[in-house]
């Protein structure tokens, strides 16, 4: 019996009408010179529209690995990953650049804001690779930084703001292409308590009020708490999911 | 669209201290690239111009310069005959029978000496050549060991200011006009009645015939009649062209020296470039990966290194420009070695120069650039972002 079969009822593909995120038998491994790492073995899972999951486990349990490949910036060994109808591991790089900057939103850990461009410049980015007049770009921009709670600080640069501001701005950089999923990785890792929650409660406001897919991995508790829905992994394995109960929120 | 070039530009001006590094050798590199180019233009053009297109010079077959040619009176007799010839208001044929020595003379406040061209000429060589201006004193007086002097030589030589003498041909030579030619090479020589120089040196021949073409059309048809005549063993050339074939091996060599110098200088100054960028590619590999995890792709990547490097180039070759052209304020000196005569020129900056430099600075920019936006460009996402477990 394999891994993935090993794993029983938690890793088949929940049975939702048209999950937004399906990923099945998903297989990744990493080449450290000779020695073969496996990371990810056989994982299963869907995510419906609107959705706010996160991916929890100890270090090394492949999890920012299985918010990678969903994001589209890593390529599976085996497996697909379909999302809103997109076989995305079938993509060649230059597609997959072309469906990330239209199809995914990231926040990061230590918020990858670019050093020399302002705010404002920088929640502009993913706007430049798309259509839009420099008119409706600033319409776009100024609404991402208003709803981020940081239009104030629209001309500062990165340097200029506490990580808590800037963790705002990567957010309303991610948000300003209205993406299908927002991808969170250890967003409040790197701040203090009382940041954390912030970024936290705005991440909740987009998930239930805008209704954004948020895709998030963390190892905070109550990072992990504030989501719909938590998948649990372990040495690349699937090992358990639960919903959790919001009712407190 | 690609990456704002805002990023590359304020990046550049984020790390001052390298780009100030880098910016300075290909500014030293264009500079020594331009000023080699100006000193060759400025000695093509120098004697370029120091001839006329309407004029037409008559030399000894085989010669290569005036100084080693010979023309006999008899032949200058045969030359002088020719209907091609236009005649001036007396109705005589506008034609100088002229004599090239070389001596050599101290200069001024140094123990060194140099070759001076010494140029015997007649009442007709004025008129040949209208750019000879004289600026202080007078004409030579004919039958009289008087000279007039050039401008540079005035300027640059003991015994040659107006009033002064000097001694050659065993006599004693006084200086009763300063000439002024331009930037031509009639600038750096010493005129004075033909026959008497003759007499001085004891040459029974002269070295040149000149003279003015009623048309500048008919010049191949007097070519051909002079070199095809039985009597004469000569040839003919517009004086533009014998005075463009004089700078051609000083210009080649010049070029040569300087674009192995240059050579040697730009590929350091690459190399500078190229270990600024590795740098600024180790420095922001986080930037990249979080670049092209927004969706910017590898060749939006690659531009924005290019667009860095190559801007380090064009200011380094701005700078490189401006300080070259302070050098046309600067008058050197150097022997031409087709006529073994010191010939004075000056910097010249021309807008071909200028783009070439420019040209040449952002190809320097490009190449150093080239492999680190490679590398850039070619970083795999997740490896750039740290971020797999």
């Amino acid at each position: 019996m394999d891994e993935a079969s090993a794993q029983g009822p938690i890793n088949r593909e929940e049975e939702k009408d048209d999950p937004l995120i399906i990923v099945k038998d998903l297989h990744k491994s990493y080449r450290r010179g000779a020695q073969k790492l496996t990371v990810l073995t056989g994982v299963n899972l869907s995510i419906p529209e609107a959705q706010y999951v996160v991916f929890i486990g100890p270090s090394g349990s492949g999890k920012t690995t299985l918010l990678n490949l969903i994001a589209g910036i890593d390529k599976p060994d085996k497996g697909k990953i379909i999302i809103a109808g997109v076989d995305i591991s079938t993509l060649d790089e230059s597609r997959l650049s072309k469906w990330r900057a239209r199809h995914v939103g990231f926040i990061f850990q230590f918020y990858n804001l670019i050093p020399v461009l302002t705010a404002y410049e920088n929640v502009e980015l993913p706007l430049l690779l798309t259509h839009l007049s420099k008119k409706e770009r600033k319409k776009h921009v100024l609404a991402a930084l208003k709803v981020t709670g940081i239009l104030d600080r629209a001309f500062h640069f990165p340097a200029q703001l506490s990580g808590g501001q800037q963790q705002r701005v990567a957010i309303a950089r991610a948000i300003v292409t209205d993406p299908t999923i927002i991808v969170a990785d250890e967003p409040t890792g790197d701040l203090d308590k009382d940041s954390a929650a912030q970024i936290l409660d705005l991440l909740n406001y987009l998930n239930r009020e805008l209704g954004k897919t948020i895709v998030m991995v963390t190892h905070d508790p109550r990072a992990a708490k504030r989501a719909r829905k938590v998948y649990v992994l372990d040495k690349g394995i699937l090992r358990d999911q639960y919903e959790n109960d919001l009712s407190w929120t | 669209m690609k990456i704002p070039y805002q990023y590359s530009v304020r990046n550049l001006w984020n790390r001052k201290l390298t780009t100030v590094l880098t910016v300075s050798g290909m500014a030293l590199v264009v500079f020594v690239f331009s000023a080699v180019l100006m000193l060759a233009d400025g000695l093509k053009k120098t004697l370029v111009s120091t001839g006329s297109p309407d004029n037409a010079l008559v030399l000894r077959r085989s010669s290569t310069s005036e100084v080693m040619s010979t023309i006999d009176r008899y032949q200058a007799g045969v030359i002088a005959t020719q209907p091609e010839i236009a005649l001036g208001e007396d109705g005589l044929p506008i034609l100088a029978k002229e004599l090239l020595v070389l001596i050599t003379l101290n200069k001024r406040g140094t123990s060194k000496v140099a070759n001076v061209t010494l140029r015997g000429v007649d009442a007709n060589s004025w008129k040949l050549r209208p750019n000879v201006r004289l600026i202080i004193g007078r004409k030579f007086r004919k039958g009289a060991n008087e000279i007039v002097v050039g401008k540079r030589i005035a300027e640059r030589f003991e015994g040659c200011a107006l009033g002064e003498s000097i001694k050659f041909g065993q006599r004693r030579w006084l200086v009763v006009g300063i000439m002024d030619a331009g930037n031509t090479e009639f600038s750096s020589e010493v005129w004075g009645d033909v026959d008497q120089f003759m007499q001085a040196f004891r040459r029974p021949v002269y070295s040149g015939i000149l003279f003015r073409l009623k048309s500048r059309e008919l010049f191949t048809r007097v070519k051909k009649r002079l070199e095809n005549d039985p009597r004469l063993t000569v040839i003919v050339k517009t004086e533009t062209q014998y005075y463009k074939e004089q700078s051609e091996l000083m210009e080649r060599f010049i070029k040569i020296v300087g674009m192995v110098l240059t050579s040697i200088f730009s590929l350091g100054a690459v190399i500078g470039a190229m270990i600024t960028m590795y740098s600024n590619v180790a420095n922001r590999v986080v930037e990249i990966g979080t670049l092209r995890a927004l969706g910017f792709g590898k060749t939006s990547v690659l531009t924005a290194f290019l667009l860095e490097a190559l801007l380090l180039g064009l200011i380094g070759g701005l700078i490189g420009l401006t300080a070259s052209s302070f050098l046309q304020t600067i008058t050197v000196s150097t022997t031409n070695w087709k006529s073994f005569s010191e010939v004075a020129f000056r910097f010249t900056l021309t807008p071909r120069i200028a783009l070439s430099g420019l040209a040449f600075a952002a190809i320097m920019g490009l190449a150093g650039g080239a492999l680190p936006s490679i590398r850039a460009a070619r970083l795999p996402i997740v490896e750039a972002l740290h971020t797999w477990e």
